[in-house]
């Protein structure tokens, strides 16, 4: 008996008993379309993170201040000291001692409810210097950035992230020379910033309102020069490692403390996507861990059923010996059923899983990305399913003697 | 050369402690073209005779000779080809695969003879043909009356060109006027050439061969040649 044959044998058992079928493979299915739809999205949610880190810019140093110890000897996490000074941000910016920066953006950063006449908000307020736009990669969509001069006087104004703007101002009219106030001080809106294109929820990029470095603190009543955050530019890819070195260099002689007692960390975008993605792979193991156990369960469903089908079909198995079919044949017979509900059921699983990669990220706000690879892995994982767990069924088939199978009713 | 040829043939049953002998030495010669009938009442044999010639079962002791090959030593799997090429087995419940139609039912044994496709159909087809069933070769059996399913049955027997038609109580599920349709067309494939042995409890049945013999517990009675009428 040829595989053909053998293929249309089973292709007709598998429809002469359509619901059971079906009702079979849903198991494969399911478990097929959430490995790859768990997959999908830690991938996508890998990609997301890359995406926004690379956005902040490739060259781009991050210094954070260590932690605090109080009085008490409780020791805060990192950047809970207020270490980092705009100090320490001139001394960065000194071409002569620190040759392979290109440009330093300290920030401070606070929460803060900006109210206008008829509307109020509440975000992140950063104060920032002239630098920020570059360094941070933003650019404007109206108005502009505020100047040396601004940030020298602590002039009152500030620009404002689309989404912050869409908030406070959302009629027709530009928010650009409106007035807002913070803490009872009032600020004129001078630009409004371009969209980053990140959608993440929570920590949208587009949702601030950054000030003069001056202002902010005036805002915040905050006196010392402490600063949250020094952005870093290095002069270029190759040049991320030197200024690295520079800067650590520079800091540890400024605070006057040993390396290996450090009072700030810097951190480079590798090192951020590389944290976002240990963080995210073991989320993604897990739950494809949970999905893979589900195709497990349709695996066994598999078998189940075919146990099943024998019993039933003790008649027809005995018909098909008598008439010349040897145990051999009848084996094939049954693992190539099984494995062609375990085939069917991954090629549905893996169509409702393109059609959830379409439909979930409007739904859930989760981008999912299918790789060919993983959906390649998925349908030879439901093939080896169906064929693994026909063996025994099959095994059992081909077992029978055709007297027993032919005498039964 | 006989066609059929048992030598001392017993077969042993055992459920435990319990043995129980259905056959205790069956003797017998089938030569071809003969048409047989094996009489007898339940619980004599008959089933277990048809089953060894059917070769669907090997006896414990004895030998089996069927066109000449020894069987009663053969692999399961062996067995199954000797089923394929030299036994067409018609059978009480019909057993046609019901969502099969009958052309294709009775292409089965050519299937797992290895016979390529076209071929198949056209010999399937003719098969019905010759059991008068030529316009219902895309019916279901669930279409057909019991008389029709078992001349699908009959033409599924005959499609393999097999040394002997095995026919198990045939007509024990049909009315009186199928049962003489069928046994009309047992007659006519005798007519034409070929052995057939006919296991039945009905001695009117039985009266269509040629040949009678009777079992009773595990022994044939009596082997009695009946002059044709």
């Amino acid at each position: 008996m040829t595989w053909t044959e053998t293929l249309r044998t089973a292709w007709d058992a598998v429809r002469s008993h359509r619901l059971r079928s079906i009702l079979t493979m849903l198991g494969i299915v399911i478990g097929i379309a959430s490995v790859i739809l768990t997959v999908g999205l830690g991938q996508g949610a890998q990609d997301q993170v890359k995406d926004q880190i690379s956005a902040l810019g490739s060259n781009l140093l991050i210094v954070s201040p260590g932690s605090s110890t109080s009085s008490s000897g409780v020791r805060g996490g990192f950047g809970s000291a207020s270490t980092l000074t705009l100090q320490d941000a001139e001394a960065m910016d000194d071409h002569v001692a620190v040759p392979d920066v290109a440009a330093v953006a300290p920030v401070t950063s606070s929460n803060a409810e900006i109210d206008t006449s008829s509307t109020n908000w509440t975000t992140s307020l950063v104060g920032a210097t002239t630098s920020w736009p570059q360094v941070r990669r933003r650019s404007l969509a109206s108005g502009r950035f505020f100047t040396a001069k601004e940030v020298a006087e602590g002039a009152k104004v500030v620009v404002l992230g689309p989404d912050t703007a869409e908030e406070l101002f959302s009629g027709p009219t530009s928010p650009v020379g409106q007035t807002v106030t913070v803490g009872g001080t009032q600020l004129t809106v001078i630009g409004v910033l371009a969209s980053t294109g990140s959608s993440s929820s929570g920590t949208s990029e587009d949702d601030t309102a950054v000030t003069p470095i001056s202002t902010a603190k005036a805002l915040t009543g905050a006196s010392s020069s402490s600063v949250s955050t020094i952005y870093v530019e290095a002069r270029s890819g190759q040049a991320l490692s030197p200024a690295y070195q520079e800067i650590n260099a520079l800091l540890l002689n400024l605070h006057d403390v040993t390396a290996s007692s450090p009072d700030f960390t810097i951190a480079s975008q590798d090192s951020l996507v590389e944290t976002a993605n240990a963080t995210n792979k073991t989320l993604t193991v897990l739950l494809a861990g949970i999905a893979a156990i589900s195709l497990l369960v349709g695996g066994i469903g598999v078998m189940n059923i075919m146990l099943v089908s024998v019993t039933e079909r003790v008649r027809e198995i005995g018909l098909r010996k008598a008439l010349g079919a040897t145990p051999r044949v009848i084996r094939r017979q049954f693992l190539v059923e099984a494995s062609l509900l375990g085939f069917a059921g991954g090629v549905v699983g893996i169509l409702i899983a393109a059609v959830g990669a379409e439909v979930l990220p409007g739904l859930i706000g989760q981008p999912v990305s299918l790789s060919a690879l993983a959906t390649a892995a998925a349908l030879g994982t439901a093939l080896v399913l169906g064929i693994g767990f026909g063996v025994y069924p099959a095994s059992r088939a081909a077992r029978l003697t055709p007297i027993d199978a032919l005498r039964s009713e | 050369m006989s066609v059929v040829h048992l030598e001392g043939v017993r077969k042993t049953y055992r459920s435990g402690s319990i043995e129980f002998e259905a056959l205790r030495g069956v003797d017998m010669r089938i030569e071809e073209g003969e048409y047989v009938a094996v009489i007898g009442p339940s619980g004599s044999g008959k089933s277990t005779l048809m089953n060894i010639l059917g070769c669907l079962d090997v006896p414990t002791h004895g030998a089996y000779h069927l066109g000449g090959e020894d069987v009663s030593t053969m692999t399961e799997a062996e067995l199954a080809h000797v089923r394929n090429r030299r036994i067409g087995f018609v059978f009480q419940q019909f057993n046609l695969l019901p969502s099969l139609p009958a052309w294709r039912n009775v292409e089965l044994p050519l299937v797992y003879a290895g016979v390529a496709g076209a071929e198949r159909r056209e010999r399937a087809v003719a098969a019905l043909e010759r059991v008068g069933l030529g316009d219902r070769t895309a019916n279901r059996p669930g279409e057909l009356s019991g008389g029709q399913q078992q001349r699908v049955a009959v033409a599924r027997a005959l499609v393999t060109e097999p040394d002997i038609i095995l026919a198990d109580e045939p007509t024990g599920n049909l009315d009186t006027a199928s049962t003489n349709a069928v046994l009309g067309l047992l007659d006519e494939v005798h007519a034409s050439g070929r052995t057939i042995v006919l296991i039945t409890h009905e001695h009117d049945v039985a009266a269509r061969a040629g040949r009678r013999l009777t079992i009773r517990d595990g022994l044939i009675t009596v082997d009695q040649v009946v002059p044709a009428p």
